[in-house]
């Protein structure tokens, strides 16, 4: 429910500074998530947040309290650990009542709360068995409802779902989507997968070597990443790279690189055009390119197939376009074969284009 | 065929060795001891000069009140250093475990006491009991109290009190490996779920190191039942019968009293007690090894 605000984090182990000046903002019941690749400190801002970690300099602020001298008891949130930190000596029922038994709340209560978030993660039948006895799609649910029977006002999650194999986990993204819609508290969800970055967020983070690289909501992020690095974190499969500079020419502007020749719709061409640099990376998701043999050159690009996966009704298509591997998706219908060479239409909105040196978009 | 049958002894030869030494040096005299243990033997007798006389002498020693009254001290003595010992180096593992600077040095210095030979812990504590220039004595001097008469009226707490000095160390280390081996996010977990530091002891990091403890527990007991030269350079059983511990009681019987019979008897006595101790933590253990082996069964069926 509260409003979280983290301004200008840092955090140093020692010499080493591993977080930069973070600054945050989280609205009122926001699902947050902090997405970012393995090592960009993720983990370490959630701790900081938890009050696990101390803070190096800069504050964190609750309904604009400052709470990082606070006792992560004090701070009102629960939390889902990565290895979910069960308590192995206690029983599924003792692991989720500890906090209320500590609190000293009456035992009808506890009893009736133990009962309640036990059917609604579906561990009724386990409140008997030590974790030890569990899988670990069940532990996972123990750590979910030992944090939903705190009532915090907030909560955190450290990659909860890494544990568990890609069927569990997308059935648990979807019941996490679902819990966080009903039970309306601030969130914030540590993961390096994009996908459940995607699907669940509100508001998504991208974090990379210590520093904030872009906020806001998945779509925002998705259409127009701020660089090169956000582009190619997000979507799958990721965005494809091609290098390319900048050409004038009477009928429009065009970027050109080893294999293409494209043109430029006019927004992005006024925007190529007053930039300094003629010097760019070309980016394209593969859902931008469509196989389509009829589409003129300065729209396409020619493209030969290297290696072909098939995962269904799509298949991925690694292809050639002179010395740069472009990704692309096509409909398994469509015969190809190895070395053939197919034309790919560009959508020309979906066109990015970074600054070599900078990688910053244009 | 051959190649095989020898590959399935390769094992064993190379066992052999080490198999003819521990029957040389382990089950040929402990046979010793209980062929001996039924006869009237004098030291100057061969065993085979010796006349048997079956369980004479476990009944005699079931009978004598100085013995009974040697193994009451053992047992007292065992118990009060064992308890002692779990308290103050479990607290002391608690207290130290954490990052402080000069940490390192600290915990090397707790286990100092554990490293000196127990003869000389035997004439230091003698020296520092003794009843006019020992170093206790001299203190409460010095600060105007009445001295106490160490090693004569309070002989039993003080051969506790050296044997707690000594032997606490071994407890603190290992309650200390116990200790930062427990799994560090389950803490996180009690500390943000409300938990105060005495109660993140008590629900979480002492239910954790139990299995730990109870097996520190019996290897001190085990220790204590047979402890001998700390006491014999200290008070050498005295006064009276007041500090003789088993094990010194099993050597002046052999030697004093030229008793080798009923020594051996004796020493058979307290090695059922101890194989009984024994025998109770392998049982332990083993009861853990079952409920793990369960719990993983269950958790395998459950998926
Ligand atoms: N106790 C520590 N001492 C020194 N450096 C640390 C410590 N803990 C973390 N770091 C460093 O801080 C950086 C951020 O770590 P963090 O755990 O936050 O990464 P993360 O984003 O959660 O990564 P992952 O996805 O692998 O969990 C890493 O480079 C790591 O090496
Ligand atoms: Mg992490």
């Amino acid at each position: 429910m509260p409003k979280i605000r983290l301004e200008n984090l840092i955090k140093r182990y020692g010499n080493v500074e591993v977080l930069h000046g973070i600054d945050l903002e989280m609205a009122d019941n926001e699902f947050t998530v902090l997405v970012g690749p393995s090592g960009c400190g993720k983990s370490t801002t959630l701790r900081m947040i938890a009050g696990l970690e101390d803070v190096s300099e800069g504050e964190i602020y609750v309904d604009e309290k400052p709470i990082s001298h606070l006792e992560p008891k004090d701070r009102d949130l629960a939390m889902v650990f990565q290895d979910y930190a069960l308590y192995p000596h206690m029983n599924v029922a003792q692991n989720i009542s500890f906090a209320l038994r500590l609190a000293k709340r009456p035992k009808s209560e506890i009893e009736s709360k133990v009962r309640d978030v036990a059917a609604t993660v579906g561990l009724t039948e386990f409140l008997d068995r030590k974790p030890g006895a569990l899988s670990g799609g069940q532990r996972q649910r123990v750590a979910m409802a030992r944090a939903l029977a705190k009532d915090s006002s907030m909560f955190l999650f450290d990659e909860p779902l890494s544990n568990l194999d890609a069927k569990l986990r997308g059935q648990m993204r979807a019941e996490l989507a679902l819990m966080s819609q009903r039970v309306q508290k601030n969130m914030i969800y540590v993961t390096h997968d994009q996908i459940e970055a995607m699907t669940l967020a509100d508001r998504i983070v991208v974090m990379h070597g210590g520093y904030i690289q872009q906020q806001g909501t998945p779509k925002e992020l998705f259409q127009r990443p701020v660089n090169k690095f956000v582009a190619g974190f997000l979507g799958m499969p990721p965005m494809n790279f091609l290098e390319g500079v900048i050409e004038e020419r009477s009928n429009g502007v065009y970027v050109k690189g080893d294999g293409f020749d494209l043109r430029l719709e006019p927004e992005k061409a006024a925007g190529a055009k007053s930039h300094s640099s003629k010097e760019v990376t070309l980016g394209i998701r593969p859902s931008d390119l469509k196989y389509d043999p009829d589409v003129a050159a300065e729209d396409a690009l020619q493209l030969d197939i290297m290696v072909s996966e098939y995962i269904g009704a799509q298949s991925v298509l690694l292809c050639q376009c002179g010395s740069a591997k472009v990704m692309v998706e096509l409909n398994s219908d469509v015969p190809v074969s190895f070395g053939q060479s197919l034309t790919f239409a560009v959508n020309t909105n979906g066109v990015h284009l970074f600054d070599r040196q900078s990688e910053v978009a244009l | 065929m051959r190649r095989s049958v020898a590959n399935r002894l390769t094992p064993y030869m190379f066992l052999a060795p080490a198999a003819v030494i521990m029957a040389i040096a382990l089950l040929y005299p402990l046979g010793y001891m209980i062929w001996g243990s039924f006869r009237d033997w004098n030291p100057s007798q061969t065993i085979g000069e010796a006349e048997f006389v079956g369980l004479k002498n476990y009944v005699t020693l079931w009978n004598d009140p100085n013995f009974h009254e040697s193994l009451g001290v053992t047992l007292k003595f065992a118990f009060f250093v064992v308890s002692f010992e779990m308290v103050i180096g479990v607290g002391l593992a608690l207290l130290l475990d954490r990052d402080i600077r000069g940490m390192s040095v600290l915990r090397t210095l707790f286990i100092l006491p554990m490293m000196i030979a127990p003869v000389v812990v035997g004439l230091m504590w003698r020296y520092m009991y003794h009843p006019t220039v020992g170093t206790f004595n001299r203190f409460l001097e010095d600060i105007g109290l009445p001295s106490v008469d160490w090693l004569g009226q309070h002989a039993l707490m003080s051969i506790i009190i050296a044997d707690i000095w000594q032997w606490t160390p071994f407890i603190f280390i290992l309650s200390l490996a116990a200790l930062q081996s427990l799994p560090s996010s389950a803490l996180e977990a009690a500390r943000i779920d409300g938990a105060t530091g005495w109660q993140q002891i008590v629900h979480i990091k002492l239910p954790l190191m139990m299995p730990v403890l109870i097996v520190t527990a019996l290897l001190r007991l085990i220790d204590a039942f047979k402890v001998l030269e700390v006491i014999l350079v200290m008070t050498q059983g005295g006064p009276g019968l007041s500090t003789e511990i088993l094990a010194l009681r099993i050597s002046r019987t052999a030697t004093e009293f030229r008793e080798l019979g009923v020594a051996a008897a004796m020493s058979n006595y307290l090695l059922m007690l101890l194989l009984l101790l024994t025998v109770a933590m392998f049982a332990f253990n083993r009861l853990q090894e079952i409920r793990a082996a369960r719990t993983r069964a269950a958790a395998e069926e459950g998926v």
